[in-house]
């Protein structure tokens, strides 16, 4: 059934990346008629194929070559080669996510408008608003069968959950439950309801959870327009004497370099990876990197405002047990500048497995205050602070000439300070976390600094104004007409949610908008 | 267990005919590095039986859990026992006698408190050696499965049905 495109089809729409992004908008081009060559990376991985079991499943699916640090940032010390937590694999991270699905706030597409001029920020307003996207919203949450939403009930609460609920009330917290998760509860779209066997992070084998690699993909390669080249990794994106982009140069499985022409590109690599394709596809008609007039490509990297805190209780929780991020506290997601800090924060259960807990409680960490916050494993709870952190121009992805990958292109280096307000936020989501559970008995509490980035946003950010971000509100670049960047680095800002809903919901509104444009014979 | 560590290599009375005690826990003759209660015993390839014994009694300070026997931290650092590794290991297990040396004792591992072993640990703490031991323990030590039990962790789930009737929420003392 699938569709096996020539190389020098030119009316084929090339997509980069398979992930939330690509792999939706695939399927949603498909859908429509539209011939789509989708090049991934990755290899293909099934829930069969998805391994229980922390380090060996990470060996398996993770972007593990070589990217390199700098910054004030405590992942630049603690994993200088390893700044963010991607999955290389049909499905992207869409493989490893963990399903919470939130929409972002109304005043969080304002940010700008909102928080006013934030020292040190690079702050702007969406291009789109809140009611603008609530249509794709609705699609997105019926296509990830969002729990509660729909009238698809909420999962049940598992141990970790209870612990952080009971928290949370002790405190005086109200808007808490088991999330908006995209975690079938109940048997929903041909896929089983969840069986609570706590490995979320390691691919869902029983395919309970969304992802784009068990769902999209197959669905659009069903309809006969859609060819997924896995284990293909893409150099660079050529254009054409006009400036419009016309062909991706990629290595394929077995090595061998491939061009492939193309009517159009989508870029849907993540934002470590986007940024990096679009600055090392540079010309001498554009000797900084595609869609790059403004400067702003590579720019304005976030990676939210993160952190856990665990808490040691004196009788057992066992928080690995069940679904990894099912539980949610809402109170804290507002704007209110009286607490020290403008933006908000999410509140999250999460679980780690025993090998990634001695990896990421403390890391460095060693002798007996480490060790014995380890012996209390099975008395920890957890949870996950997730906030919006501030743009800064400085934050930003470049190519690091000194450091190249096999196929001998320039790696990313990932630069990231801390803006003063995201320290703000990130101290006190701390103090509320560990209150919460020493309100119900814990013995000892530990604000556990952030992990390698899980949500990587903004490098390719949506602006108005061609001279402010690199895509219009549709994800198209503002320089070249034909190239779209199609993944989480079309984030304007990052709000305080955890982003993947919001990628899928601009990847069908950008299948639309492209499906409306070939039409009218535009592209 | 690992083929090279093994229960019945050598009675009690074999080896400590055959060996000395260094420090108080180990036991260290021509080539092998055994317990002291004869429960394990390991022959080295290219490290010399005193470094691997300081080697493992340095895993254990490094991320010492008492719940966890010997086997386990010999496991985790028997990878630095060949050709390729040892000089390194050597030389890292030379600077930390000396440190400890300076500090008026015998050797690392003849420094019997664990107090002042990690002392001697902290002045050396970002040395590329102390470093790469700690580095690696985090997987050497933590991701092997037999530790796991220990710390209650019960590792792979979807082979019995996940926890959906077995557990996930039975939490019962708050
Ligand atoms: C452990 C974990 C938990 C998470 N939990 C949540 C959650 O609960 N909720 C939430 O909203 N988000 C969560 N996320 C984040 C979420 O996974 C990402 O936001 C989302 O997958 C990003 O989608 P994307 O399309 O931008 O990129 P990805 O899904 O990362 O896809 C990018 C794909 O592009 C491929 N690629 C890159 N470069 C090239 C190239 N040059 N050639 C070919 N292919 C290329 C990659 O191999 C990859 O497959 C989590 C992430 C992790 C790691
Ligand atoms: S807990 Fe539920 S969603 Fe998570 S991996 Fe298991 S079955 Fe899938």
């Amino acid at each position: 059934m699938t569709a096996p495109f020539d190389l020098s089809d030119d009316s084929v729409v090339v997509i980069v990346g398979t992930g939330a992004g690509g792999g939706v908008l695939a399927n949603e081009l498909a859908q429509k008629g539209v011939s789509v060559v989708a090049l991934e990376a990755g290899g293909r991985y099934l829930p069969e194929d998805y391994i229980n079991d922390e380090w060996e499943s990470f060996g398996q699916l993770a972007w593990v070559e070589p990217r390199t640090t700098s910054g004030d940032w405590r992942v630049a010390r603690d994993f200088p080669n390893l700044p963010a937590w991607i999955v290389k694999a049909v499905g992207g991270t869409s493989i490893h996510w963990a399903g919470a699905s939130l929409r972002i706030q109304d005043h969080e597409f304002r940010a700008r408008t909102e928080y006013g001029n934030v020292s040190g920020a690079n702050l702007l307003d969406w291009p789109l608003t809140r009611a603008e996207l609530d249509p794709w919203y609705d699609k997105a949450e019926k296509k990830l069968g969002v729990t509660r939403t729909n009238d698809l009930p909420g999962l049940p609460g598992n141990n970790n959950f209870k612990v952080f609920e009971a928290g949370a009330k002790a405190i005086g917290y109200t808007q808490v439950n088991t999330g908006h998760m995209a975690i079938n509860s109940v048997e929903y779209d041909g896929r089983m309801a969840c069986q609570q066997t706590g490995f979320c992070f390691q691919g869902c084998k029983w395919g309970a959870k969304w992802s784009s690699a068990y769902t999209d993909i197959p669905r659009g390669e069903a309809t006969g327009n859609l060819e997924v080249r896995a284990n293909c990794h893409v150099l660079r994106i050529e254009h054409n004497e006009q400036g419009l982009v016309n062909a991706v140069v990629y290595s394929d499985a077995d090595g061998n370099e491939q061009r492939q022409s193309a009517r159009m590109v989508c870029v849907a690599g993540n934002s470590i990876e986007s940024p990096r394709l679009l600055l090392n596809s540079a010309s001498s008609m554009f000797p900084d990197g595609l869609a790059n007039s403004s400067g702003q490509v590579g720019r304005n990297y976030m990676r939210h405002t993160t952190g856990s805190v665990y808490g040691v209780f004196d009788k057992p929780v066992r928080m690995w047990r069940g679904t990894v991020m099912a539980g949610i506290i809402q109170d804290e997601a507002h704007n209110d500048p009286s607490r020290g800090f403008v933006g908000g924060y999410e509140m999250e259960t999460l679980s780690l497995g025993l090998p990634f807990m001695a990896a990421f409680l403390d890391p460095g960490g060693w002798g007996r205050e480490f060790t014995s916050a380890l012996d209390s494993y099975e008395n920890m709870a957890g949870l996950w602070i997730v906030g919006e952190d501030m743009p800064q121009e400085t934050n930003r992805v470049t190519l690091n000439t000194e450091v190249t990958d096999a196929f001998g292109m320039p790696v990313a280096n990932v630069n990231f300070d801390d803006h003063p307000n995201d320290i703000a936020m990130r101290n006190y989501a701390y103090m509320k976390g560990m209150e919460m559970y020493d309100a119900v008995g814990a013995t000892r509490t530990f604000p556990t600094p952030p992990y390698p980035s899980t949500h990587n946003l903004g490098t390719n950010r949506m602006s108005e104004n061609p001279r402010d971000g690199v895509v219009n509100k549709f994800g198209q670049s503002h320089d070249i007409p034909n190239l779209y960047v199609s993944d989480g680095s079309q984030f304007t800002t990052g709000a305080a949610e955890n982003p993947t809903l919001t990628i899928v919901a601009l990847a069908i509104r950008q299948a639309d908008h492209i499906a409306g444009e070939l039409s009218k014979g535009n592209l | 267990m690992n083929s090279q560590t093994s229960r019945e290599g050598l009675t009690r009375r074999q080896l400590l005919s055959r060996s000395a005690a260094v420090g108080a826990s180990f036991v260290v003759g021509a080539g092998f590095v055994a317990g002291a209660d004869a429960a394990w015993a390991l022959e080295t390839q290219a490290l010399s039986p005193e470094s691997m014994a300081a080697l493992i009694q340095l895993a254990r300070d490094i991320y010492p859990h008492d719940r966890i026997p010997d086997e386990n931290y010999v496991i985790a650092v028997k990878v630095y026992d060949t050709a390729d590794a040892a000089p390194a290991i050597e030389a890292g297990i030379a600077a930390l006698d000396a440190v400890a040396q300076g500090r008026g004792y015998p050797s690392y591992l003849g420094t019997p408190w664990e107090r002042d072993r990690v002392a001697i640990l902290r002045e050396m703490e970002l040395s590329p050696f102390f470093q790469s031991i700690r580095g690696g323990l985090v997987t050497g030590l933590y991701n092997q499965k037999a530790v796991w039990p220990l710390f209650g962790y019960e590792g792979e789930s979807y082979s019995e049905g996940g926890y959906l009737h077995r557990g996930f929420d039975d939490i019962n003392w708050l």
